[in-house]
């Protein structure tokens, strides 16, 4: 490639991610060459605040968490295509905004009819 | 030489964490093995210059699709003793050589490089990343775009038709 910028103001995030992924592994394994190793069934059981565990902890879930899931991805992409629209606002003008405006209202509607179905009641 | 380095390093952890997604028999170990994926994905964006792709691919795909993935793994009840086991492997390697095949062609055929765009690497630079993204999207791909809150829209009230129970 002819033409290829190193992006170097991404530098620190790299000399972050190296210093908190090498001391996560660090200590742990520091911790396992320092400890004894004695494990029995007690010890390698899950701890739950010291009663002994008596389920399995995959239960099944209630169906109302996808819809929470669900309106949280579609507003999250909502509030993604809010970032280029508001860095760029100043050099396209009253016709974006506009368009911007259509598009929180068509979303606008799916909350409503969120709301008007019970959607979000965490009741009933 | 440190970009190629960098690239290699991607390039290697999500082929292999790839690998984990289809391998693992625990559903959640896949889930896990995807969130590495995506992760470094967003790794090669920044290589490439997209830092915006890569913001998103942190936020949307690391964050919100994968708590979807693994919110409809605890719905479906993926314990250890129904863990799924399809027995299909003569459908797996016959779509398997057809995506090789497709993918060795494609590698072939768009091996000869077509004309530049306008839009070089330098000038998106000293425009801004996220800018460029901004100015293109509202004016140029205005009809795209709001067909997107269209689409949302639908996968919303989709949403909530299926999973709400009607009130009787």
């Amino acid at each position: 490639m002819p033409e290829t910028f190193l992006p170097e103001s991404y530098l620190p995030v790299l000399i972050f991610l190296i210093i908190a992924s090498g001391f996560a592994i660090g200590t742990l394994v520091a911790g396992w060459l320092i400890r004894p190793s004695r494990p029995y069934a007690k010890k390698l059981s899950p701890y739950e605040s010291g009663n002994p565990p008596f389920s399995d902890a995959r239960q099944p879930f209630p169906i109302r968490y996808y819809i929470i899931a669900m309106l949280f991805v579609i507003f999250d992409i909502e509030a993604i295509f809010l970032y280029p629209w508001a860095v760029a606002y100043n050099k396209i003008g009253l016709y974006a905004l506009i368009e911007m405006i259509l598009f929180i209202i068509i979303l606008f509607v799916g909350y409503i009819y969120a709301l008007g179905k019970g959607a979000l009641d965490w009741e009933s | 030489m440190i970009l190629n380095l960098l690239f290699f390093y991607f390039a290697a952890v999500i082929v292999i964490s790839a690998l984990f997604v289809i391998i693992k028999r625990n559903a959640f170990h896949s889930a896990v093995a995807l969130l590495v994926t995506l992760i470094h994905i967003a790794g090669i964006f920044i290589l490439l210059n997209s830092e915006f792709l890569a913001a998103v691919q942190i936020l949307v795909y690391a964050g919100a699709i994968l708590v979807m993935i693994i919110f409809v793994l605890m719905f479906l009840n993926v314990t250890q003793r129904y863990r799924m086991f399809n027995r299909q492997k003569f459908i797996a390697f016959l779509m398997g050589i057809i995506l090789v095949g497709e993918v060795l062609y494609v590698i072939s055929v768009s091996a000869i490089k077509g004309p530049k765009g306008d839009f070089s690497i330098a000038k998106i630079m000293s425009e801004g990343n996220t800018q460029a993204i901004g100015r293109i999207l509202y004016t140029d791909y205005l009809f795209p775009f709001e067909v997107a809150s269209i689409i949302l829209l639908v996968a919303m009230i989709g949403a909530i038709v299926l999973a709400k129970k009607e009130p009787q």
